[in-house]
């Protein structure tokens, strides 16, 4: 390979600018004043733009020597690491795609923090920066141990940021993700342990072509899906989710709906597919039941929550109940669609956070009922509410349209009843959706502390108007991201079927 | 004739312990209190040339008619032993002096206390084991009662030699059955005996006693009490050094004397490895006392070696010493950051103290922040390697029940680790602490560097030695 390990550059930028942050505010310490407190924070969070930045100019670099015709993995870097573990990573469609979506929506974070992140700041900047990296590392690993390690280091940054950053009830919140999380995660690692031992070595490309007996696949397949269960998180084990996002800062719900819960997606088409066909076949309709009682009963809880943050929380489960159908439909259709799904509501629940972040900073409440009647004082941020809140419902010309459309095509291919399931989501979603639109955003202003409220201001514009361009963008375009991921979509079936 | 390079080869560091002990206490009967200050250094210089020693000596010997005999696996324990017992007597220093007990039998004791470790890990005899172990043990006992004006330490140290008899009492009995069952002292030819019935109660008795030395279930009962209630530079050596010999000689034990009947220990081992993990892991979850609560991780944290040792030679012996190479470090480390909590008003040990050390001592708490979460085994620190190896061990040596323990575990661990985080990082600052000695501050900076973080990088060349350490057992 040789060449410039820009995988690696990519991965590790964040987590060496965390380092110099600490450092200066380390060697800064002594001629600090209290007063300067705010400066200083203004100042790392410039830091952390600038990093997050080019970390994402590094990863569009990628991209850019990325051959989405190539279905197999590209610009591999591969070092001998530790017995048969190896430091090996590399990208295909369906990584980069991902990679893309974190470096776009970490600065996005960032700047949204820009007014509403008054404590700690330098920290808060080194914990998202150093999330950043072990985010990354998870899309680009291409070693087992190695990508075990990304996914598991990224709660720690996580935890902090619910626990320092977070409501009222944070530390619950915290310890409730932190702990599902774990659980899930340390049994895959019993099954990463076995496979490493059984296989002989942990790389992708060993996992891939060795097969597994099926009756063991059985167990690892449990075993993976216990953690992405969680990540994802499916129902019954979605639970955390509600809390750390209600609990968590408007950047890190962005940030843990956006990005973290996609993990569990990309896990279940990294591994359960190509490495456990037998199993996954098995557990088909098991998983179909189980994204079917996720879209269906976590959009009704949705529907009769009274807390903004929550409901999207909610929605956020029935969303990614479209990605389990799509996974396991084990086609085309299906599959692209998941990917799109993955990407499309990372950047649809992404806004939607923020926008409810934009009104929480003004009035520092989430419950619909101190709302109604935004739409006479603040025009615009109804205009971008109006679009995201279309985009999750999946209203054609929008990129949520195309995720669930296609994720149930794929399903309807694979179970007829799956898909009429799916479908009945996607009506509950008008329902909640609009009954949010309706009660926060339309009607006569009836909490007379909204009449001094204003309309979104020039950061909270910079952070909503990107997402709400590339929503209608892959909306119209949809080829422009299939392009991209259907090398590596069809690679997996391929691998699925024998290939 | 004596064959002097034969024994150097063998014990030499243990030779030179024993030496400098002598010297030191000439040297204390001569200088009397102006020896006191002295002496702490004077013991880490004697630890640190001994753990040098056990290096330039790797490959081992024979010596004494085969009463020791050494091997690239426990010169690896001693190396590690000596280094983490020399830093925790130099950072006793700042507490002793405060205390007024800065005295130079403090520094004598852990020198013979280091000599009895560096013997049972050279015993190729039974009778050096018993030798070896009651040498440390005594050292111990005194050592835990060294505050003789506190009633917690007086009771630290009689509870400790009281249960501890009993153990060195079981330990001898055990081993006297096996002797008068193979006809034989010598590990090698009680490998080699017919196994019988009586042997293998001898077998039994003497994992009892082993089992109390590394303090697992059920014979941990000591642990937290001692922990509590002795000085925290002692319980800091406590907990590093000796855990680290106690546990390889255990596992030295059943890998050379037992190895051919490892289905008659095997069984033995995985509960007493479950229960240590789950009484450990559950128990430190209603602790509020720092000293309780690593307590009973250590206790947890011997139930994970003691899941090494019962995948028997072929696969354990090399993971074993990676998992107690980081544990023992990180444990050392962490009970530095126990000696760094002090108010005015003298040592404070309730983890509520540690409120807030995030933003007063943001050092010391990202210090103990990586090794927490390294003892917790999450990655990308250096613990999770240890208990990649501890897992991979079992899974090959085909224990999955205690392989899922181990797991569940590990995630109630984290309930009380995750406490310890969260007090530091979230909970409002309290009163901050006092100084903190160079020593110690440097100790934990070390402890959190190696094994939170450097080992990422090494990990490989730990796992090497570590592998070619275990091969000595077999070769």
């Amino acid at each position: 390979m040789g060449g410039f390990p820009i995988l690696s550059a990519m991965t590790f930028l964040p987590l060496a600018g965390a380092l110099i942050i600490m450092i200066v505010r380390a060697a800064t310490a002594g001629s600090r004043e209290a007063s300067s407190s705010d400066t200083e924070g203004r100042t790392a969070l410039l830091a952390g733009l600038i990093i997050s930045g080019a970390t994402f100019i590094a990863s569009l670099a990628a991209f850019a020597s990325f051959d989405a015709s190539q279905p197999g993995y590209q610009l591999v870097e591969q070092y001998s690491w530790y017995r048969n573990i190896s430091y090996k990573m590399g990208i295909d469609g369906l990584s980069i795609s991902l990679i893309l979506l974190t470096t776009f929506l970490i600065p996005i974070c960032l700047l949204a923090s820009w007014n509403s992140i008054h404590k700690r700041v330098t920290e808060y900047v080194v914990a998202f920066l150093v999330l950043e990296t072990f985010i990354i590392g998870v899309f680009t690993a291409l070693d087992l141990v190695l990508f075990y390690i990304f996914f598991e280091a990224g709660l720690i940054p996580m935890f902090l940021i619910i626990g320092i950053w977070g409501g009222k009830d944070k530390i619950y919140a915290a310890f409730k993700f932190f702990l599902y999380t774990l659980i899930g995660s340390l049994l895959m690692l019993v099954a990463v342990v076995y496979m490493y031992q059984t296989a002989g070595g942990s790389d992708f490309e060993i996992l891939e072509k060795y097969s597994f007996d099926p009756n063991v696949q059985t167990w690892l397949w449990l075993a993976f899906m216990a953690s992405f269960a969680v990540k994802l998180p499916m129902w019954p084990v979605h639970t955390w989710l509600p809390d750390a996002h209600v609990q968590a800062p408007t950047a890190g719900s962005v940030l843990l709906a956006g990005i973290l819960l996609k993990m569990g997606g990309y896990g279940f088409l990294r591994f359960s597919l190509p490495m456990f066909p037998d199993a996954s076949q098995l557990f088909q309709p098991f998983m179909f039941a189980l994204a079917v009682i996720a879209i269906v009963y976590t959009s009704l809880v949705a529907w009769r929550q009274t807390d903004m943050k929550k409901l999207i929380a909610y929605s956020s489960v029935a969303h990614m109940g479209f990605v389990t159908l799509g996974v396991f439909a084990f086609n085309e259709a299906g599959v692209q669609g998941a990917i799109f799904q993955m990407l499309s509501h990372g950047l649809i629940s992404g806004a939607l956070f923020l926008i409810v972040g934009v009104v929480y900073d003004r009035m520092h409440t989430r419950e619909i009922a101190a709302y109604g009647g935004l739409v006479h004082r603040m025009p615009v941020y109804a205009t971008f509410f109006m679009l995201f809140t279309m985009a999750n419902v999946g209203l054609p010309g929008t990129s949520g349209f195309i995720g669930e459309i296609l994720t149930m095509v794929g399903g309807f291919q694979a179970s007829t009843w799956a898909a009429a399931g799916a479908a009945l989501g996607v009506i509950f979603s008008a329902v909640y959706m609009l009954t949010l639109y309706r009660r926060t955003v339309f009607g006569q202003i009836t909490n007379p502390e909204l009449n001094s409220i204003k309309d979104m201001n020039m950061i909270e514009w910079i952070c909503i108007a990107p997402l709400a361009f590339l929503t209608i963008l892959f909306g119209v375009a949809p080829n422009l991201i299939f392009n991209i991921t259907e090398g590596s979509a069809l690679r997996i079936l391929n691998l699925m079927a024998g290939g | 004739m004596i064959d002097f390079t034969a024994m150097i080869l063998a014990v030499g560091p243990e030779l030179w312990l024993v030496a400098m002990a002598l010297i030191g206490v000439l040297v204390g009967a001569t200088l009397k209190d102006r020896f006191n200050n002295a002496s702490i250094k004077f013991g880490a210089l004697a630890l640190f040339a001994a753990a040098a020693f056990s290096l330039m000596n790797y490959e081992g010997g024979e010596a004494f008619n085969g009463l020791v005999r050494t091997n690239m696996f426990v010169n690896f324990a001693k190396f590690v032993s000596y280094v983490l017992a020399g830093f925790a007597l130099l950072a006793s220093e700042g507490f002793l002096k405060r205390h007024g007990t800065i005295r130079y039998e403090y520094a004598l004791l852990i020198l013979l206390a280091s000599f009895g470790m560096g013997m049972i890990l050279s015993a190729a005899d039974l009778m050096t084991l018993y030798m070896g172990v009651e040498t440390l043990s005594l050292s111990s006992y005194v050592l835990a009662a060294f505050h003789r004006d506190s009633a917690k330490a007086s009771e630290a140290g009689l509870k400790y030699f009281v249960l501890g008899a009993l153990a060195s009492g079981m330990l001898l009995y055990g081993a006297s059955l096996v002797y008068g069952f193979s006809g034989s002292t010598e590990y090698v030819l009680i490998a080699a005996a017919e196994p019988s019935i009586g042997m293998m109660f001898g077998m039994v008795l003497m994992i009892v006693g082993l089992a109390f030395k590394v303090s697992a279930a059920p014979m941990h009962i000591w642990t937290p009490d001692v922990y509590e209630g002795a000085p925290t530079p002692v319980v800091a050596f406590f907990a590093s050094a000796p855990k680290m010999a106690s546990m390889v000689v255990f596992a030295n034990v059943m890998f050379t004397m037992f190895s051919d009947v490892i289905d008659q220990w095997q069984l033995i081992l995985c509960i007493i490895a479950g229960l240590s993990m789950i009484i450990g892991s559950l128990g430190a979850l209603t602790q509020t006392n720092i000293k309780r609560l690593l307590g009973y991780s250590s206790i947890a944290n011997m139930g994970y070696a003691l899941v090494a040792v019962a995948a028997g030679k072929e696969f354990g012996a090399g993971p074993l010493l990676v998992f107690m190479t980081l544990y023992v470090i990180a444990s050392l480390g962490l009970f530095m950051g126990v000696l760094a909590m002090r108010r005015k008003g003298g040592m404070v040990e309730g983890i509520n103290e540690l409120g807030g050390l995030m933003r007063k001592r943001p050092v010391l708490a990202i210090a103990l922040s990586i090794l927490i979460f390294s003892m917790a085994g999450l990655p990308p620190f250096g613990g999770f390697f240890g208990k990649w190896e501890v897992l991979s061990a079992g899974v090959e040596a085909g224990l999955m029940p205690v392989v899922i323990i181990l797991v569940l575990a590990s995630v109630v661990s984290l309930g009380y680790y995750l406490r310890l985080i969260k007090i530091m990082w979230f909970d409002e600052p309290t009163e901050k602490f006092e100084a903190i000695d160079g020593s110690v501050t440097l100790t934990v900076l070390l402890a959190a560097l190696i094994a939170g973080i450097l080992f990422l990088f090494f990990i490989n060349a730990l796992s090497g030695w570590a592998s070619t350490a275990a091969m000595g057992l077999t070769g």
